[in-house]
């Protein structure tokens, strides 16, 4: 006879992501197994097992003896109903056992849209959503990923937070807990305990307390936990562990591809950007290195594409000698390679042409202002002049579609700023008619803007987010000025990003709010079809929270911000100073032509940063 | 030609007819073996099955041709190497060279197990039976140009029936594989139409075997 999960496969939307099963995925036998981790990701399968830090973790923990590290993903609408319509509680792919079983859940966090899944995931697996109420060893909820930046929107549900890279981290948690176990610890002692562990921030531990206006007025440690958590990293990315051998999806996921990770960190230094200060220092891999890893992951996968993937691509400093030996592999064979996140200023046209001798991908510019004084404030350094020169090359070569990615609220930003946009996508166009070799097909422009989100570790921390009413005027400023055929044009929903916003810089009060949207229904909410912007606004103002406070209001530079407990090496003074640049439209070089002393060099053994 | 025969059972059966292709692309790939690809703005190596099968069916009997880039591949062995490199329930079963088209592949065998989790209807057996027999069995069928009614009864070759225990029926029967074809979930249709006492609770359909006009096995 078929069981009720079995009987109930048929009836949902693409089955095969929910049963496991994939070339390498790694079964272990229970009996030879102390410590079970449910590895979860707070998104759908396809979204989670494009994720690089997941591939890495998971073959870490399952490299470890007595260790079984399983994937769990959140269910689609259709999956979910019929999950409690049968009371099938969320399971692990590979045992298909409940979660409720296991010791560990880990989650992996890379986007505030994602949080109510993390509590909608617990509640599927009938484990207590808050971490005051799981009281045993088993079921210790921890996370880690970019989002533990800032923990505390999600301090009541999380038991502690892994900062920084995770390899090596994780096997100093798994040892703790192992031990704890082993000594009939109380949840309380093995707090303490990992508590004791760097780069390890129990929230719990932190006593928050706030002014009369709403604004932190004190974050006291307790239970001798550190005032100030820093960041891990990994010294050397040769020597860091890095699985070849990874799960192969049967069934089609979002980057559906090998991806040949060549540095952490940027050298840029956009003034926006969280993940271009959060993972520094630089540290790249060699030329070696990747070669081994890029024929290995290939060999092992049958991947037929292969992305070189890092913050900026082109500022890989062997990146034409890697190329060309990856492209000795990869042509013969029919392997695609893709170059992402190429700068327009060292795009040449000799790589470009010979990575699409396999296939031809598309170009990609992301000027995120129109103007240069925009960009300038930013640190976007790329010249009008260079993105020109680099279309041309590319309509000379065949190309005949760009996509543009620009950034809308950006502080200082002007009506003069916004039109400036429409005058950059004219002036590629009239580069089209001139330089392009194959006028048959016409030329399409895929213009985008995001509304611009400031974010914890970045130069514009303090900044305030613009109102979604003037974040929609300046998007019908734009589209007014957008004359040229061809192009097409989309904006982000203001909604989103204002939510993103709040979650972004929020403080332990939101943790109520998660709590509220969560049982009002909100999940998936980086998905349109699910999306409820009523249900959240309705669950902030249920709790008596203004999300105002954490967008339009702005930080004061004096205030204590909620994120300050944690330490990604880069200094607040540094941040200080950026900002100060920003509002003088002064840029700051590029790490490589000269160190601008962010700070992040002390998270680094020997005291180097892009060596 | 060359050709592949293979099964796809357990939780492999809720792989879609592309994402299976996928994974032989790749199975290819990994036993290194290159097989020959489209040519075109985006190459794909080039495979092909026969009937796609729906999800969540098991079959015994898959069909899948493909070519070599160059050269030839040595075919007794290739079962072997696919075997080590395919994800749980894809099994090759025999890879040879074919001259026979697809399109002599008319017939299909399929197991249809009917199952009642509160026993088998008393009387069951001899009401499907006696439907079955029938001369015109016309249901709707349910497409994304919209609904249709087909008389699945000139579709339905052969139809026999077992009970395997206390709680499961078992259908064996012949069906028409192409132009057009009788997707033996159409069976279940028909019973939830006609018969709805003797509706199951759930019913696994497993294709057993391909077979030609004369009912002998296609490869």
């Amino acid at each position: 006879m078929t069981d009720t999960l079995h009987r109930i496969l048929p009836q949902v939307q693409k089955p095969a992501r929910y049963v496991g099963g994939e070339y390498n995925q790694i079964v272990k036998d229970k009996r030879d197994v102390d410590v079970r981790v449910a590895f979860c990701f707070p998104d759908t399968y396809e979204i989670g097992m494009s994720n690089i830090g997941m591939r890495i973790l998971y073959g870490l923990m399952n490299e470890l003896p007595g260790v079984w590290c399983e994937r769990v993903f959140a269910p689609w609408g259709d999956m979910e109903e019929k999950m409690r319509e049968h009371a099938i509680p969320l399971y692990a792919l590979e045992s298909h056992d409940p979660i409720k079983e296991f010791d560990l859940i880990a989650f992996t966090i890379g986007y505030e849209m994602s949080y109510t899944n993390i509590l909608n995931m617990l509640d599927l697996s009938g484990v207590p959503l808050l971490a005051r109420e799981r009281k045993g060893l088993e079921n210790i909820v921890f996370a880690g990923g970019v989002c533990a930046v800032n923990p505390e929107p999600l301090a009541d549900f999380i038991d502690f937070f892994s900062f920084g890279e995770g390899e090596e981290i994780t096997k100093e948690i798994l040892v703790c807990y192992r031990q704890a176990k082993k000594d009939g610890c109380s949840k309380e002692d093995f707090l303490l305990r990992v508590s004791r562990i760097d780069g390890i921030y129990v929230p719990s531990f932190y006593e928050h307390s706030y002014n009369p206006d709403g604004t932190l007025a004190a974050i006291t440690a307790k239970n001798g936990a550190p005032a100030k958590v820093r960041k891990r990293i990994v010294q050397d990315m040769d020597a860091s562990y890095f699985p070849t051998k990874t799960i192969v999806p049967s069934t089609e996921i979002v980057h559906d591809r090998t991806n040949l990770e060549l540095f952490r960190g940027c050298i840029r230094g956009c003034r926006f950007c969280q993940a271009g200060f959060c993972y520094r220092p630089v540290r790249a891999k060699g030329v070696d290195t990747l070669c081994r890893q890029a024929i290995e992951s290939l060999e092992d996968s049958g991947n037929s594409e292969m992305t070189l993937a890092s913050l900026s691509t082109s500022d890989y400093r062997h990146l034409p000698a890697l190329a060309d030996r990856l492209l000795d592999y990869c042509e013969p064979r029919k392997i695609n390679l893709s170059l992402p996140s190429l700068r327009a200023d060292n795009f040449s046209r000799e790589l470009m042409l010979r990575v699409q001798k396999v296939r031809k991908s598309g170009l990609t510019f992301a000027p995120e202002a129109g103007s240069q004084r925009l960009r300038d404030a930013i640190n976007k350094n790329v010249t009008e002049h260079e993105i020109l020169e680099t279309c041309a090359t590319a309509f000379s070569g065949g190309w005949n579609s760009v996509k543009l990615y620009f950034m809308l609220g950006l502080p200082t930003e002007t009506d003069e700023d916004v039109m400036a946009i429409a005058e950059l996508v004219n002036k590629i166009v009239h580069c089209w008619r001139e330089t392009a070799s194959n006028k048959k097909r016409r030329l399409s422009i895929n213009l985008a803007t995001a509304f611009f989100v400031p974010k914890p570790f970045t130069p514009f921390q303090w900044e305030r987010q613009i109102s979604s009413d003037e974040y929609l005027r300046r998007v019908h400023l734009l589209q007014s000025c957008l004359t040229a055929r061809g192009v097409d044009y989309r904006y982000h929903e203001s909604d989103l990003s204002r939510l993103e916003a709040v979650l972004a810089r929020g403080d332990r009060r939101l943790s109520n709010v998660l709590l509220r949207a969560h049982e009002l229904g909100c999940k998936l909410d980086g998905w349109d079809e699910y999306f409820r912007y009523d249900l959240w606004m309705q669950a902030f103002s249920d709790c008596g929270v203004d999300p105002d406070f954490y967008t339009t209001r702005g930080f004061a530079e004096d205030e204590i911000l909620p994120w300050q407990t944690m330490d990604v090496g880069v200094s607040r003074a540094f941040f200080l100073r950026e900002r100060a640049l920003a509002y003088q439209s002064v840029t700051t070089p590029d790490c490589r032509t000269k160190c601008a002393g962010c700070g992040a060099r002390v998270l680094s053994e020997r005291g180097v940063c892009d060596e | 030609m060359n050709r592949l025969l293979f099964e796809k059972r357990g939780d492999a059966v809720y792989l879609s007819h592309l994402d299976l292709m996928r994974v032989f692309q790749r199975a290819f790939k990994r036993a290194d073996i290159l097989i020959w690809h489209s040519q075109g703005f985006s190459p794909r190596a080039y495979v092909s099955i026969a009937l796609p099968l729906p999800v969540g069916m098991e079959s015994r009997c898959e069909i899948l041709d493909f070519e070599i880039e160059d050269g030839a591949v040595e075919l007794p062995t290739l079962a072997g190497r696919l075997n080590a490199v395919l994800p749980a329930g894809i099994r090759v079963l025999a890879a040879y060279e074919s001259a026979r088209k697809a399109k002599e592949l008319t017939r299909l065998q399929a197991e249809v197990t009917l199952e009642y989790d509160g026993g088998i209807p008393e009387g069951a057996q001899q009401a499907l039976g006696a439907f079955f027999a029938r001369d015109s069995v016309v249901v709707t069928k349910h497409s994304k140009k919209g609904d249709k009614e087909v008389d699945i009864k000139p579709l339905l070759h052969s139809l026999e029936m077992t009970a395997r225990n206390r709680n499961e029926l078992r259908l064996t029967c012949v069906l028409s594989a192409q132009n057009p074809g009788l997707n033996p979930q159409l069976l279940i249709a028909a019973i939830e139409t006609y018969l709805p006492e003797m509706k199951p609770d759930f019913a696994r359909i497993c294709r057993m075997e391909v077979l030609d006009d004369g009912n002998t096995p296609f490869r």
